[in-house]
C-alpha cells in the first residue's frame, strides 16, 4: 500500500516537474502561454503544443531536471516518440508515468 | 577562457590514450572509458570503465560529466573493434559486436554528448570512419559497413545538431602501427599501403593533427566532412 502511495506521489511530482519544464521550453521557443497546463494537455501531435524540435528540447531538459531531483540517469528516448496515439510524449500525463517507469528500473 | 572538457572513448591504448594524453597536455580536462581499467594514469585525466555500446553507461558519463564541469566541448569517438575474416567464414556474432561497438556506441555517445553542447550551443564532435570504407577492403566486410555506417551518422547528425553550434565531422585513418592491426600479415599491410597516395603506415600524430583541426574553435563552419588520411578517398 505504502509503496503505491509513494508511486503516485512520484507521478503527481512528475507532473509538476514537467510542467515546469514546459513552462521553461514555451519561454525558451517563444511560443506563447496557454491556459493553465492540466496533466492531460497534449504536448505533440495534434493539438499538441510543441513540434519536434521543441519537444526535444523539452525532453532533453527534462532528463536533467530528473536527473537533478531524483539522482538518476536516465534517457527518455522511445522508438515510439513520433507515434500520435502511442508515444510516451503525448501528454504530461503520460511522459510522467514513462519516466516514472525508467526512474524505478534505474533503482 | 576556461579548459575545454574533453571525452574520449576507448582510451585504453593505442590512439585513445595518445588522444587523451595529447589534449591533458593541451590542457584539457580529459575523461576517457573502456571496457578495462587502463594501467596509466595522468593528472587531469579521468577515467570511467564502460561498454561503449551500453546507453545507459554513456548517459552515466556525460552525467558525470555535467556534474563535475557543467559543460562538454569535446567529444572524440574513438572506441572500436575490427575484424579480418572473409565473410564467409564470419559468424553474425561477430557482425553483431562489431556494429554494436562501431556504430551503437558511436550513435549513443554522439546523443548524450550533443544533450549536454547544446545547453553551451557549442559542440566538436569527432567520430572515427578508416580508409577501409573507400578503398571497399575485401576481407573486412563488417568492420567495413560498421564505418561507413559512421561516416553516414556523421553526415545527418551534422545537419541535426547544426542548430546547437555543434559540428559532426569524422576522422578515415589510414593503418597505424596499434594492437588493432597487430595480427593482421605484413604482406597484407604492404599491400594495403600500396593503394593509398602516400604509402606509408599512419602515425598517431597524423591521427591527432586531423582530430586537432576538427576541434579548433575556428571550424565551426566545417561540419559533416569526412578527412581521410594519406591521400585515399
Amino acid at each position: 500500500m505504502s509503496d503505491q502511495r509513494n508511486e503516485a506521489q512520484e507521478i503527481v511530482g512528475l507532473n509538476e516537474l514537467i510542467i515546469e519544464c514546459v513552462n521553461d521550453v514555451r519561454e525558451q521557443n517563444d511560443i506563447a502561454p496557454g491556459a493553465d497546463i492540466s496533466p492531460d494537455a497534449r504536448l505533440f501531435g495534434r493539438e499538441g503544443m510543441f513540434e519536434s524540435l521543441a519537444l526535444v528540447n523539452l525532453i532533453t531538459s527534462l532528463e536533467e531536471a530528473i536527473e537533478d531531483k531524483f539522482d538518476v540517469a536516465i534517457s527518455l528516448a522511445d522508438e515510439r516518440a513520433m507515434s500520435q496515439n502511442r508515444s510516451p510524449y503525448r501528454t504530461i500525463a503520460a511522459l510522467a508515468e514513462y519516466a516514472a517507469e525508467l526512474i524505478a528500473e534505474q533503482r | 577562457m576556461p579548459s575545454p572538457v574533453t571525452l574520449i572513448t576507448g582510451t585504453r591504448k593505442g590512439i585513445g590514450r595518445s588522444l587523451a594524453e595529447r589534449y591533458v597536455g593541451l590542457g584539457h580536462a580529459v575523461i576517457g572509458c573502456s571496457r578495462s581499467e587502463p594501467e596509466w594514469t595522468l593528472d587531469g585525466y579521468t577515467h570511467q570503465i564502460a561498454d561503449v555500446a551500453d546507453e545507459k553507461a554513456a548517459r552515466k558519463i556525460v552525467s558525470s560529466i555535467r556534474k563535475a564541469h557543467g559543460r562538454l566541448d569535446n567529444l572524440i569517438n574513438n572506441a572500436g573493434i575490427a575484424m579480418m575474416n572473409h565473410s564467409l567464414l564470419t559468424p553474425a556474432s561477430a557482425v553483431r559486436d562489431v556494429l554494436e561497438t562501431n556504430v551503437l556506441g558511436t550513435f549513443v555517445f554522439c546523443r548524450e554528448a550533443a544533450k549536454l553542447m547544446k545547453k553551451n550551443s557549442f559542440g566538436r564532435i569527432v567520430n572515427f570512419s578508416t580508409v577501409a570504407v573507400p578503398m571497399r577492403l575485401e576481407g573486412e566486410a563488417a568492420y567495413v559497413a560498421s564505418k561507413a555506417a559512421v561516416v553516414s551518422l556523421t553526415q545527418v547528425l551534422a545537419r541535426e545538431f547544426a542548430e546547437y553550434g555543434i559540428t559532426v565531422n569524422a576522422v578515415g585513418p589510414t593503418p597505424v602501427q596499434t594492437d588493432l592491426i597487430g595480427a593482421v600479415p605484413a604482406e597484407k599491410i604492404d599491400a594495403l599501403l600500396a593503394r593509398q597516395a602516400i604509402g606509408r603506415l599512419g602515425t598517431l600524430d597524423d591521427v591527432a593533427n586531423a582530430v586537432d583541426f576538427f576541434i579548433r574553435p575556428e571550424s565551426g563552419f566545417i561540419t559533416g566532412q569526412v578527412l581521410y588520411l594519406g591521400g585515399v578517398g
